[in-house]
């Protein structure tokens, strides 16, 4: 049985993740300030059912989660996950290699990537479907295992899985576009190796 | 991963060249390698893959370099406001509760 006490004194360095998270799923600050306030509220009123030792930043992302599902995703039309088109494997690999040579090397590999800004990388998130982002945004941007995260979505280790697989692909096609619109990025035709 | 000159090109590992495993399983279990989810067999055999095939090596090396790019780039900082509220709502809960 957790002290309520000592909730403040734990959870406070959670914080900059938890609105981070928040952000990607509200996508705009003022619910994203609302959800993790709520989030806070009411993982301190849970606390006691906590069992400290245990992992409190996962009990903290089931809490956000599951008070942005019930009570934020409802309030504007989303993506669905069938709207998705299914992407293929290493789609941006597969495009960024200059002249379809295998090795990108790392220094042209990084000078790819660093074109993607953070603006970028959010909005792409920001686009995919509910159940993709919260998927990958806990295992890229937080690194939960599939374990945690099916703990944290209520939802079996393969579902956690397919969503990530399918998620992350989708993200890299996503990224790739939003940084084309901004002029960042020219993509070469799509190469086969490897 | 070593950086060749451009006109060496890697072998096209034909299925079952490679240590026993073909280029499109080693790209199809790559993220599950990656997130540190495989077991301990099935991680040597896709680790000895990399090491012999150049072009999947590239790949994995580009998506474990893309995933540190999208985990630096969501970090947003906290409004001092959100932690004064959050501060002020816990404390306001903390004495209606009286569980000090």
């Amino acid at each position: 049985m957790a002290d309520q006490a000592r909730f403040t004194e734990l959870s406070m360095e959670f914080m900059p993740a938890l609105y981070s998270a928040a952000l990607r799923m509200t996508r705009n600050a003022a619910d994203a300030e609302d959800l993790v306030q709520e989030t806070y509220l009411k993982a301190y009123r849970g606390f006691g059912g906590f069992t400290e030792g245990t992992n409190l930043k996962a009990w903290l992302y089931r809490i956000l989660t599951n008070t942005y599902i019930n009570s934020y995703r409802a309030a504007k039309r989303r993506p669905e996950i069938a709207d998705v088109e299914d992407v293929e494997d290493l789609y941006l690999y597969r495009r960024l290699a200059p002249d379809g040579s295998a090795d990108l090397g790392r220094s042209a590999e990084d000078e790819a990537l660093d074109r993607f800004s953070d603006d970028v990388v959010k909005e792409a998130i920001e686009s995919l479907p509910d159940a993709f982002r919260i998927a990958v945004l806990l295992a890229d941007v937080e690194g939960f295992s599939y374990k945690e995260i099916a703990e944290i979505t209520d939802v079996p280790i393969g579902t956690v899985m397919s969503r990530l697989h399918r998620g992350r692909r989708a993200l890299q096609k996503a990224l790739l576009s939003y940084a084309e619109a901004r002029g960042l990025v020219a993509s070469a035709p799509a190469h086969s190796a490897p | 991963m070593p950086r060749e000159s451009q006109d060496h090109k890697a072998p096209e590992c034909a299925p079952g060249s490679v240590s026993g495993i073909d280029c499109d399983e080693a790209v199809h279990q790559l993220y599950h390698y990656l997130d540190g989810e495989l077991t301990e067999d099935r991680r040597r055999e896709i680790a000895r893959h990399l090491d012999a095939c150049e072009p999947c090596a590239g790949a994995a090396g580009f998506e474990s370099e893309l995933r540190v790019v999208i985990a630096n780039r969501c970090r947003d900082r906290v409004p001092d406001a959100l932690l004064q509220r959050i501060a002020d709502a816990l404390h306001e809960e903390q004495r209606h509760s009286g569980t000090t």
